[in-house]
C-alpha cells in the first residue's frame, strides 16, 4: 500500500470509529465516557483529514482551497478503485 | 461517502398552515420534477460518465438537490404541523392524511407516488447531460406554476431561491455538456459512446459511421 491509500485507508478507520460513536451518543447523550473517546478521534480525524487534503487532494468542499488549478474537481472519484 | 449538516441550505419559517399549498408543494418532493427524482437521477448517472469534471458536476448538483430535497420536506412539513381535523378536511388533506397522517412522504400533487421511472440512467454522457438539461427545466417550471399559486412571503421566499438554482444547475448541465463535446468528434459526437466502447480510434469509429 503506497503512503496515499495507507492514510485514506486510516481516515477511514478512524472516521468509522466516529460514525459508530454518533449513533451510540445519539441514544446515550450523557455517557461521557463516550464523548471522550469522540472528542480523542475527532481531533485526530481532523487532522489526518487535513494533512490528507493538503498532500494529495481535498476530501470536502470545506478543505478545497486551491490557487492554480479547481483541485476538487481534479480529483479522482472513490468508484474509480485502484489500477485499472 | 456523505456528511450531514445540521442546517438548510436556505432558511424556511412558515407561520400559517395551509394543506392547500401543502398539496401541490409536495410535488417537488416526490413528483415527476421533483428533488427525490433530481438526486437520484444524478447520483446514479455518475458512475457511467467517463470525465471525472462531468462526475464530479453531477456529485456536487446531486448533493445540493439532496439539500433542497429537505428544504420542500420542511416546507411541506411546515404547512401541515398545526392543521386542525376541520381545515384537513374542507380543503381535502384529508386522503393524504389517512395515510400519511402529516409525515411527509414522496409523491406528487396529484397523489402518485415517486417512482424511478420519472428519471433515466441511459449510461450515454450526451444523452444523460441533456435529459439532465431537460430536468432542470421541467423543475423550474413547477416551481413557475407553483409561485402563480402563492402569496405568502414565508413560503415566495424558499420557493423562489430553489427556482433560481434550477437556472444555475442548467447553466452548469449545458457547460459539462460543452466539455464534453470539446473531447469527442466535433465531425460525429455519436461515433462512439466514451462510457463504453473501448477503443475511440480506428476501426470501431468508421464502423458506426
Ligand atoms: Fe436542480
Amino acid at each position: 500500500m503506497g503512503n496515499q491509500e495507507q492514510m485514506l485507508h486510516d481516515i477511514g478507520v478512524v472516521d468509522f470509529v466516529l460514525v459508530d460513536l454518533m449513533l451510540y451518543l445519539d441514544t446515550h447523550p450523557y455517557d461521557c465516557k463516550a464523548m471522550e473517546y469522540f472528542n480523542h478521534y475527532s481531533r485526530i480525524k481532523n487532522q489526518m483529514s487535513r494533512e490528507f487534503s493538503q498532500k494529495y487532494y481535498p476530501l470536502t468542499k470545506d478543505m478545497a482551497e486551491s490557487n492554480k488549478e479547481w483541485r476538487w474537481g481534479m480529483a479522482p472519484l472513490p468508484w474509480e478503485g485502484g489500477c485499472r | 461517502m456523505w456528511n450531514y449538516e445540521k442546517r438548510l441550505q436556505f432558511p424556511v419559517n412558515i407561520k400559517e398552515p395551509n394543506a392547500k399549498l401543502a398539496q401541490v408543494i409536495i410535488s417537488q418532493y416526490g413528483g415527476p420534477d421533483g428533488e427525490m427524482g433530481a438526486s437520484m437521477r444524478y447520483l446514479s448517472q455518475r458512475y457511467s460518465m467517463p470525465y471525472r469534471e462531468v462526475a464530479g458536476v453531477l456529485t456536487d448538483i446531486g448533493t445540493e438537490e439532496l439539500a433542497h430535497l429537505e428544504m420542500v420536506a420542511t416546507i411541506v412539513h411546515q404547512l401541515t404541523r398545526d392543521l386542525s381535523m376541520e381545515e384537513i378536511e374542507k380543503y381535502g388533506f384529508d386522503k393524504y392524511y389517512v395515510d400519511h397522517t402529516i409525515g411527509v412522504w414522496p409523491q406528487a400533487a396529484g397523489g402518485v407516488p415517486f417512482n424511478a421511472c420519472e428519471f433515466q440512467v441511459k449510461g450515454d454522457i450526451i444523452t444523460d447531460l441533456t435529459e439532465d438539461m431537460a430536468a432542470e427545466q421541467k423543475a423550474r417550471s413547477t416551481y413557475d406554476n407553483i409561485l402563480r399559486l402563492i402569496k405568502e412571503p414565508d413560503v415566495c421566499e424558499p420557493i423562489k431561491f430553489l427556482r433560481a438554482r434550477e437556472i444555475v444547475h442548467f447553466q452548469r448541465f449545458g457547460e459539462a455538456l460543452r466539455i464534453t463535446q470539446d473531447k469527442l468528434d466535433s465531425r460525429n459526437f455519436y461515433a462512439f459512446n466514451p462510457g463504453f466502447d473501448r477503443c475511440e480510434s480506428c476501426e470501431c469509429k468508421c464502423d458506426k459511421m
